[in-house]
């Protein structure tokens, strides 16, 4: 069962074609990737379903209902979290901080409620173990170090329970140790049933993490399947190599 | 209906002078992306100082601008040196207050040395007007409206063919693309600051001559050209030429068959009409730097 | 970064202290002095609320003067228009103002708000200019700029400017809880997220327009009663001196000069800035030459002091504290740890 369904997605920015009736399905409780060469269109499929940038046609469903056309911060609260490139957390808040502000549930008596707000202090800080960057909740944002940063990021996204993450670039500037573990919390928080869908450009991260691969290119799915199969295929390499 | 014709001349007219004075702004907004809220404060700094030279050599008001242009101009390269440059954190939000510090900085200096009262600069083709069939115009709006022209051809001259103009351009897409291709883009900043202050100088001639100014008269001043530009759309300058004649023949429009007094509320109401049905304004692009 | 405002027995007493001198400030002083201390309360009100939005979120608004001469008109026109007597009721029409200019804020914001930062700051000025034309213009309602004559309240002499100093007293304090709640909420770091990155809060789920408007609203609120309680002060208000953009842009320059997005930094600026402008007033005469002090002390501020009186204390005495451990976040190197570990905790100011 799919738990994501792109169906014939498509966006222009000016003439440039860069999703072009792109359709792909992300099953429920999967690791999925999504590859393709620089500039194929997989950051704006992203932010196509995320709600950031709105669509010039097709469908988005979740759980069996369209959320396209949905503003992010709603397809957030439906169960869709995403992290971007470059690890983005807000640097004048503190870690602790940055790990509070996800709203799933808006309405004013649940941000107001204090019972609720220690509660969720205490999750975070777990949160923040389980991550093992907790010995840094109290220091700004702004000073973590890069790695910190991504996690920071990735347990910050899981606070509000996504059933589904886009992780954009996950293993992006991450020294070997550091993608062992960023791979291992992925896995993990998969254990614990939430789906991933994740862009990335490390192949060898991709084939051990993924049980999926969709290739994208020129903002077309030309190819999707098990790892091993895709990576056979042809067209993929044709696509890679520039054919 | 002649009434309203005559009406729509004169907001072409003086459209155009705002347009010089708008453009100034968005240029500045666009190659930096900061609000110079001083701008109106420089105008009248621009119109005193020509006000200066009219009352102690008897300088006509145009001519006095060979002297006032390249003094603002340099006086703005000096400013974005000293006061924006410097700003590193924040900027968009800084820049704000810098330039507003400068706006009252300048009001109270003007205000010191010639008071609150209000003067108005004084020409031959200040009251003298030439009939065209039924109705009367100014020499002066003529005046000041090719003189406007005159310069924002110029100004559209540097940025469409020389290299400079190009840089400009360039840092105005992407400033980062523009510093890798080796734009000095400080340099560009610090350029097109004074530049924005030499029209602000041109702009303050025509203000001038056509109003009776004090030192506080940059509030209202700066309250119309930040409309224009954003309903123009920040950092375009076609936007803002376009959007001060709408602007200013709207008013004039206004003042003939509703009221004077309701004049500069067609302003708004615009202002108003726009933001709703399109945010980003005429011409601009929507400012969202990065998703 | 903020340890030296968190002393934790510090702390309570203090605020008894600085509260019991407020409210004997009457008590003690001369007829010329409380009436200086109700401008200072007004613009510590002023201030706090300003930051609300302009500090929290870092949507900066230059046209809050509007809000507050919105307050002063509303009270001033229920007063004249419903024959209410002078005397203590006006005081009670005040939440009123604050009702309704919480209204016009809507409406302000909703359009407003639909633009990011840049655009804001344009619109609230050109709002600012948009009341104060109206104001002057509906000359049967407001007067125009003949001004609008309250009813002036019979308690006069040395005691005038007391019950105003009271009033203005509950608001600042009012201000000053609302700010603190607010900086305490989930809803307060969901405006501190929009401030240091809004694409990022929009990503986990803040409703941002909605948080931004609530906290325009409020923080237009408090503006607006303050306003009210001003314009009864005065008694004859003027189109340009209660829309008057100088008392927009000093609330703006109190929060910087105290620091931007704290508690404590609106309240200090307040203060130290007021009472400058009123020495400076009562020195040099009503020439506006206080406006190239303004100015000085807003360059000297941003240039010297970006983050403000009270951050810029507070990080050097960490630093003296941890040796050079804590300072200010500074770019984040790869590998690097963060050298000390600081206790879990928010960091409120």
């Amino acid at each position: 069962m799919s738990l994501l369904e792109i169906a014939n997605l498509g966006k222009r920015f000016g003439g440039v074609v860069a999703v072009d009736n792109c359709s792909l399905s992300v099953a429920t409780g999967s690791i999925t990737g999504l590859i393709g060469p620089n500039g194929s269109g997989k950051t704006t499929v992203f932010n196509l379903v995320t709600g950031f940038i709105p669509r010039d046609r097709g469908d988005v469903v979740f759980k069996a209902q369209s959320i396209a056309g949905l503003p992010p911060d709603q397809i957030y609260g439906l169960g869709i979290g995403r992290t971007f490139q470059l690890a983005r957390i807000f640097p004048r808040l503190t870690t602790l901080e940055n790990m509070l502000v996800p709203v799933r549930r808006a309405g004013w008596r649940a941000l107001l409620s204090q019972r609720q707000w220690s509660h969720e202090q205490d999750r975070a800080m777990d949160m923040l173990e389980s991550m093992d960057i907790s010995q840094v909740a109290g220091t700004l944002g702004g000073a973590l170090s890069y790695g910190q940063r991504k996690l920071l990021e990735l347990a910050a996204v899981m606070m509000a329970r996504p059933e589904l993450v886009l992780l954009d670039e996950p293993a992006g500037g991450v020294n070997p140790v550091l993608l062992e573990r960023i791979a291992d919390h992925i896995r993990q928080l998969n254990a614990q049933g939430v789906t991933f869908l994740l862009v990335e450009h490390n192949m060898g991260f991709v084939m051990k993490l993924c049980d999926e691969v969709v290739v994208l290119h020129q903002g077309r799915v030309i190819a999707s399947g098990n790892p091993r199969d895709v990576r056979a295929n042809p067209a993929v390499l044709d696509a890679y190599l520039g054919a | 209906m002649t009434l309203v014709l005559e009406a729509a001349v004169l907001g072409i007219l003086t459209g155009g002078v705002y347009a010089l004075m708008a453009s100034g702004l968005t240029l500045i907004f666009g190659v930096m992306r900061i609000i110079n809220v001083g701008q109106g404060a420089l105008v009248i700094l621009g119109a005193y100082l020509s006000f200066v030279l009219f009352r102690t050599w008897h300088v006509d008001p145009f001519l006095s601008l060979i002297v006032t242009m390249p003094v603002m101009f340099a006086l703005g390269v000096v400013l974005q040196l000293i006061f924006i440059r410097p700003l590193t954190t924040d900027r968009e939000a800084l820049s704000v207050l810098v330039t507003y510090a400068i706006a009252l900085g300048i009001e109270g200096i003007l205000g010191y040395i010639f008071s609150t009262n209000y003067v108005q600069l004084r020409a031959w083709y200040e009251t003298a007007s030439f009939a065209i069939v039924d109705f009367h115009i100014t020499y002066v709006y003529v005046f000041g409206f090719l003189l406007c022209l005159a310069i924002l051809g110029a100004l559209f001259l540097m940025l469409y063919r020389t290299t400079f103009g190009a840089a400009i351009r360039a840092t105005m897409l992407n400033r980062t693309a523009a510093q890798l291709i080796g734009i000095d883009v400080d340099r560009v900043a610090a350029l097109a600051f004074g530049i924005g202050m030499a029209t602000a100088a041109a702009g303050g001639v025509v203000f001038g001559i056509t109003n009776a100014f004090n030192p506080g008269s940059h509030y209202d001043l700066i309250s119309r050209l930040l409309t224009i530009i954003v309903l123009g759309g920040l950092g375009s300058l076609r936007g803002a030429v376009i959007a001060a004649l709408i602007m200013l023949v709207t008013e004039d429009i206004t003042a003939v068959v509703v009221s004077p007094v309701w004049a500069s509320f067609a302003f708004f109401v615009i202002l108003v009409a726009v933001l709703i049905v399109r945010p980003q304004g005429l011409f601009g692009l929507r400012v969202r730097d990065r998703i | 970064m903020n340890t030296v405002l968190r002393l934790p027995a510090l702390k309570p007493a203090g605020l008894g202290l600085a509260l019991a001198a407020a409210l004997a400030v009457p008590l003690i002083s001369d007829p010329g002095t409380a009436s200086m201390a109700v401008f200072i309360t007004m613009y510590v009100g002023l201030a706090t609320a300003w930051n609300i939005m302009g500090g929290y979120t870092g949507y900066i608004s230059l046209g809050h003067a509007a809000f507050f001469g919105f307050g002063a008109y509303t009270l001033g026109l229920f007063l004249v228009h419903l024959g209410i007597p002078a005397g203590y009721q006006p005081f009670l029409l005040v939440p009123v103002a604050g009702v309704l200019t919480a209204l016009l804020a809507a409406l302000i914001g909703w359009i407003a708000l639909r633009t990011r930062a840049a655009t804001f700051v344009i619109v609230t000025i050109a709002f600012m200019f948009m009341l104060q034309l109206l104001a002057e213009n509906l000359v049967n309602l407001t007067g125009g700029g003949a001004g609008l004559g309250l009813p002036v309240p019979s308690w006069g002499g040395d005691f005038f400017a007391i019950p105003f100093y009271y009033a203005m007293l509950a608001l600042a304090i009012l201000g000053v809880t609302v700010s603190w709640v607010i900086r305490r909420s989930k809803f307060g770091l969901g405006l501190l997220a929009i401030r240091d990155d809004e694409d990022k809060a929009l990503a986990v789920g803040v409703p941002t327009r909605a948080f931004k408007l609530a906290a325009f609203v409020i923080s237009a609120a408090l503006v607006g009663m303050i306003g009210g309680v001003y314009g009864y002060f005065i008694t004859y208000i003027y189109p340009q001196f209660v829309v008057d953009p100088l008392i927009g842009i000093s609330m703006v320059l109190m929060v910087f000069f105290g620091g931007l997005g704290t508690l404590s930094g609106p309240v200090l600026g307040a203060i130290v800035l007021e009472w400058s402008q009123l020495q400076f007033a009562y020195h040099f005469g009503a020439s506006r030459l206080y406006l190239i002090f303004y100015a000085a002390v807003f360059l000297l501020v941003i240039r010297f002091l970006p983050q403000g009186v009270v951050p810029s204390i507070a990080d050097l005495v960490a630093r003296r504290r941890h040796g050079r451990a804590a300072g200010p976040p500074g770019p984040a190197s790869d590998s690097a740890e963060p050298p000390t570990r600081i206790r879990p905790g928010l960091a409120s100011p």
